[in-house]
């Protein structure tokens, strides 16, 4: 079987379910490809497993960078390339230089950190999104198994969902073009078929 | 009967579900627009127009069509841009300072706080434009842009200049937090869309969101963060606002309480604009499950803490000004009060320091009309006190010979009225194409057995309700 192809999707309608349930099948042996839900669930990347996030990394070295680059502009253009006695001030005004430092620090920071967040997730204004269950945005939280990742049958992982309390279970699989949707086609796709019938959507239920 | 339980008033009442929460969100973005929607935005795009009359004539002949005279060279232009910094200091108030310390009732509020302050800070930024006579070449005053002086650089040391810094970071960042914030709920409407158009526009718009575990956690992390950027970044915007008076040597002006003098003044008076606006959205929108009685408290304790912190920066200013022994900086108080704008500054009193005390008394802190009326109260308070702070400080200086008293003229109030035009637009804009409360976090506020508590709690207060099969079947039809 191919990977990241073939999934079997399990809806979970309360979040208290859904977070004893990752811990359950992860106690199984069972690898969760994703978990997709509407609003964050406090506790679900513990019980994913996943590390902590490395955004407040970016951000610091985005604002160190944003420091760096105010006090050499500042110390450039009133101290090196057009000194001028301004009010009897000093040319290294130091404590004048404080409040634009303090500026660029924080929107160097967070544009930095932001924008390299959305960069490197891929969340960008012609994304294609690959959709599993479309409740995921609205009240349902969605968990993704992929198959071919699993040595377990999809008979057993069927059954060891329904033994968490997922709420439906079922198979879902995409073909290359949908794993690999582009936005031209994906517009293309919902001007010529219609919104119901659009590649995105298509198999949701 | 007396409350009996120890569980708090549920955030959002009503016993909503998650997809509650969805369908009466997307249901404004969703719906034809309504005739009173139509009705005030063309009101506000009236006031554009007629503002932006008298705005193209300011341009045109030079800002001399202003009421300003030689001594009053700032009236009206930067009373209207310290009145509107102010109010967009409530959005990021509320979303980056409450989050920080887990206020979790800001999560109905912060969508629409955020988008004011946005539009508001769009206002004010137009102020220092305009009033620079000659905009089209302001870039390249206030930037520190290569030019063909010489390379004579924009001057650091000039807290006109910490407020481009200032203010573009605070609005861009501001952007940022509110777009970051918008996102999973543009991907909830591209979902549920009908239609091919709006499917692709808030397609773009949600970036692809999936709402995937990891991002979740990312995101979250990001929003902290942001918080936290934010927060330092709230308090330092209003205080160098401040500075642009405080550095220079006017009696009036050149005061040291004024930083957070001014940043209680901002909150409160942003406060105040969240309240107004809020209570016509949700009475438009019916949306009184998620704004309860007890949002509208919580922003009434603010009101009455920063009002109260603005009263007692007027008394030390007067006590300050006989104290210092200055004679001039005595004289520009004692005329305040009691010279030819003496009603600018009983106005501004009775506005700001009396009338939100009555938010002590708890009838009146929860009623609607009160606090409705009351919050635009505040507000006109807070313009009268930055038109008494400039105008009043200047129109007498140490020459006898050139004291003038400053009138406004028609294009002064035109282009007050312009900048309303353009908050309003954005507002009614942003109230139909945008969901107007955060749907993600309202969500994640709202335990799934919500209505379950919710009932436990209305069987405690003994208020007869449906029996629970009853509801139970209802939602899942």
């Amino acid at each position: 079987m191919e990977k990241n192809k073939h999934f079997l999707v399990g809806i979970f309608g309360d979040q208290d379910d859904l977070l004893h349930g990752v811990e359950d099948i992860r106690k199984k042996g069972v690898k969760i490809y994703e978990v997709f839900t509407p609003f964050p669930v406090h506790g679900l990347e513990h019980a994913l497993g996943y590390q902590r996030s490395w955004t407040p990394k970016a951000a610091f070295m985005f604002g160190f960078l944003g420091t760096c680059l105010a006090i050499i502009m500042q110390v450039g253009m009133m101290v090196i390339d057009w000194p001028m006695v301004i009010g009897g001030k000093p040319y290294l005004a130091i404590p004048d230089f404080v409040p634009v430092t303090f500026e660029l620090t924080v929107l160097l920071a967070s544009y930095g950190m932001t924008l390299t967040f959305l960069f490197v997730k891929g969340y960008l204004p012609h994304k294609v999104p690959r959709i599993f269950d479309i409740r995921a945005t609205d009240d349902k939280h969605v968990m993704a198994i992929d198959l071919a990742n699993n040595s377990l049958s999809e008979e057993q992982i069927r059954s060891i969902l329904k033994d968490v309390h997922a709420e439906e279970v079922y198979r879902r699989d995409f073909t290359d073009e949908e794993n690999q949707s582009s936005f031209i086609k994906y517009v293309v796709d919902l001007f010529t078929n219609g919104v119901t019938r659009s590649s995105r959507i298509a198999h949701h239920r | 009967m007396q409350i009996v339980s120890e569980v708090r008033e549920p955030l959002v009442t009503g016993g909503k579900t998650h997809k509650d929460v969805t369908e009466d969100i997307c249901k404004q973005v969703e719906g034809a627009p309504s005739p009173a929607w139509l009705a005030s935005l063309a009101a506000s795009l009236l006031a554009l127009g007629v503002g932006g009359y008298y705005l193209g004539d300011m341009l045109w002949n030079g800002i001399g069509r202003w009421g300003l005279n030689k001594s009053v060279q700032w009236a009206w232009d930067i009373t209207n841009f310290v009145w509107w910094v102010g109010i967009g200091h409530a959005g990021t108030l509320i979303s980056a300072i409450l989050l920080l310390f887990r206020q979790k009732w800001r999560t109905s509020i912060n969508r629409a706080a955020e988008a004011m302050t946005i539009f508001a800070v769009i206002c004010a930024l137009f102020w220092p434009i305009a009033h620079m006579g000659r905009p089209w070449i302001g870039p390249v005053w206030a930037f520190p842009l290569p030019n063909t002086y010489g390379s004579l650089w924009v001057n650091f040391n000039s807290p006109l200049l910490w407020d481009v810094f200032a203010i573009g970071t605070y609005f861009s960042v501001s952007l940022l937090f509110w777009y970051v914030g918008l996102v999973p709920d543009f991907a909830t409407i591209r979902d549920r869309a009908t239609s091919k158009i709006s499917r692709l526009m808030y397609g773009i718009l949600s970036l692809g969101w999936d709402g995937s575990a990891k991002s979740w956690m990312h995101y979250e992390a990001v929003s902290l963060i942001l918080a936290g950027l934010s927060t330092p970044l709230v308090l330092s915007v209003h205080t160098i606002v401040s500075f642009d008076f405080a550095t220079s040597v006017i009696p009036g002006w050149h005061t040291t309480i004024f930083p957070p003098y001014f940043v209680a003044g901002a909150i409160f008076s942003g406060f105040a604009m969240v309240l107004t606006l809020m209570l016509i959205t949700r009475k438009v929108y019916h949306l009184e499950d998620y704004i309860t009685i007890e949002h509208i408290e919580m922003m009434n304790i603010i009101i009455i803490v920063t009002g109260s912190i603005v009263g007692i920066a007027y008394t030390t200013e007067l006590f300050i000004a006989w104290y210092s022994g200055v004679e001039y900086e005595q004289y520009a108080f004692l005329n305040r009060s009691t010279g030819p704008y003496w009603w600018a500054y009983w106005s501004m009193m009775t506005c700001n320091v009396i009338s939100p005390q009555l938010f002590w008394i708890k009838k009146i802190r929860t009623s609607l009309m009160w606090t409705f009326v009351l919050s635009i109260v505040v507000n006109i308070g807070m313009w009268f006190e930055r038109f008494v702070i400039i105008v009043t400080s200047l129109h007498r200086d140490y020459l006898p010979s050139s004291w003038t008293y400053f009138i406004p003229t028609m294009h002064d109030v035109g282009t007050y009225l312009f900048t309303f035009g353009l908050f309003f637009t954005f507002f009614f804009l942003f109230a139909k194409f945008f969901p107007v409360i955060n749907m993600a976090e309202v969500k994640a506020v709202l335990k799934e057995s919500n209505s379950k508590v919710y009932r436990a709690r209305r069987t405690l207060v003994n208020e007869p309700l449906p029996s629970l099969e009853e509801t139970v079947v209802e939602k899942e039809a």
